[in-house]
């Protein structure tokens, strides 16, 4: 018992064990705080939590949820990415192979399940939010930064959609980019774009508009596959979490978890 | 003279004063009236770089070539169709419905002017029908029921004089609401 004590405190004492954990034996409130305070995972999260901060009747815990269904879709679709190819030879195989041949076929369903619950956890997120008053003043701006948010879950949904590359997916996306057309004064058929013109030559039209920007082309194509890959694997992942970073900080600075001010 | 020290004084009292920069300030290159302007122009500067980055960054979405299918072709002559049908053979390579009627041919391009999807020609109901949102055009390529709203467009048709072949030309659209089916381009007399 007394060796076990021992080496507790040589392995305690040492100077590796030091240079990880900073404060020793977190024993007083002192060294609590310190320790929260000194780590990069455990200064996120607050030293002090209100009551109706941790009460599910309230927060309904639908911010969590989602940031933790946002860690999942990370990690599931990193592991999609080691099977599957965004070109228009592959993507389909790839992904029948992913169901079929590699092992843990149901990865793809978890990253296809847990989108569909992100989309709903963030709206019941909102909901909350709204019910409860929490978009008020001081909170109003990081309503704004949560609205962005869920647009970037909408769109990685719908970015995420065409990757299959099925009948579904070609149509829905054929569908949904031409609703890009519409943009004022950027697609082709959107208010003002007529009047955008150099004697009779429109200068807005399918080969140069805001859906062309979009899909790579006039149609969907391989070009569309790849646009859809990197900003579904990389651009809005990238935005969401930089949004995601504000946004926690700034529920920690506007007063902690929503609550009586 | 009192012992207040006025801000002048302050200033003339700072280390700076004798120092390399107050010598740069004494030649004139960056005084306090100056520097107002070296900060404007710097920024104004700074402003430019970024917008052209942005511009870069922008055209870089736009590519120079595309890879479709090609545009242009020809389509046989007018006799392998016959009157009153529509055909679909050049349907799944080109996209296009070729319609010879009594009076003329004419070519419908196969986008739903909706939401952009395939319709599909029902001949027993005698209507393109899309199979998306359920958009129905006539024959003749003019909506008359469901979300669409305008008629399907018309390729630019015409016959080559050398071998007496149709050539569809899909890079030309002629739009019925802009009374463009008129256009001596967007049909063959027949």
């Amino acid at each position: 018992m007394a060796n076990l004590r021992g080496l507790q405190e040589g392995i305690v004492n040492s100077q590796i064990w030091k240079s990880v954990f900073r404060v020793g034996i977190p024993n007083t409130n002192r060294k609590r705080v310190l320790a929260v305070l000194g780590s990069l995972i455990l200064h996120l999260h607050p030293v002090k939590v209100r009551r109706s901060g941790v009460r599910m009747s309230y927060t309904w815990c639908m911010g969590g949820t989602s940031f933790f269904l946002f860690l999942v879709e990370t990690v599931t679709g990193l592991l999609l990415m080691f099977y599957y190819r965004p070109t228009i030879e592959y993507a389909f195989t790839d992904i029948m192979d992913l169901r079929e041949q590699a092992p843990f076929g149901i990865m793809r369903e978890m990253h296809r399940w847990g989108a569909h619950a992100m989309v709903i956890a963030v709206w019941l997120h909102m909901f909350r939010v709204f019910m409860t008053g929490s978009y008020k003043p001081p909170r109003e701006f990081n309503w704004n930064v949560g609205v962005i948010l869920l647009v970037l879950t909408l769109l990685l949904s719908f970015t995420g959609y065409l990757l299959p590359w099925d009948q579904l997916a070609i149509w829905a996306i054929t569908v949904g980019s031409s609703m890009a057309r519409a943009s004022p004064g950027a697609g082709n058929e959107g208010p003002m774009s007529s009047l955008v013109k150099l004697g009779d030559i429109r200068l807005i039209h399918a080969g140069d508009d805001a859906r062309f920007a979009l899909i790579g082309g006039r149609s969907i194509g391989a070009a569309t596959l790849l646009r859809f890959y990197v900003l579904h694997c990389v651009v809005i992942p990238l935005a969401a979490g930089f949004l995601m970073a504000i946004h926690f900080w700034r529920v920690r600075k506007d007063g902690g978890i929503s609550g009586p001010l | 003279m009192s012992d207040k020290i006025t801000p002048y004084q302050m200033v003339a009292k700072t280390p700076l004063a004798g120092s390399a920069a107050a010598g740069i300030r004494e030649q004139g290159e960056i005084t306090r009236r100056s520097f107002p302007f070296v900060l404007t122009a710097a920024w104004l500067a700074l402003t430019a770089a970024l917008a052209g980055l942005g511009g870069i960054l922008g055209r870089f979405l736009f590519p120079n070539v595309l890879f479709e299918p090609v545009q242009k072709f020809k389509a046989g002559l007018p006799s392998d169709y016959s009157v009153g049908e529509v055909d679909e053979r050049w349907k799944d390579k080109y996209g296009v419905w070729l319609v010879r009627t009594e009076e003329n041919m004419y070519a419908l391009i196969t986008v739903c002017t909706h939401l952009g999807c395939t319709p599909n020609w029902l001949p027993t109901q005698n209507k393109f029908k899309c199979p998306c949102h359920g958009s129905g055009y006539y024959k003749s390529g003019i909506n008359f029921e469901g979300p669409t709203p305008r008629p399907l467009e018309r390729a630019k048709i015409f016959i080559d004089v050398a071998d007496g072949q149709i050539v569809v030309d899909k890079s030309k659209q002629f739009h019925q609401e802009r009374g463009e089916w008129t256009d001596p381009e967007a049909f063959i007399k027949m």
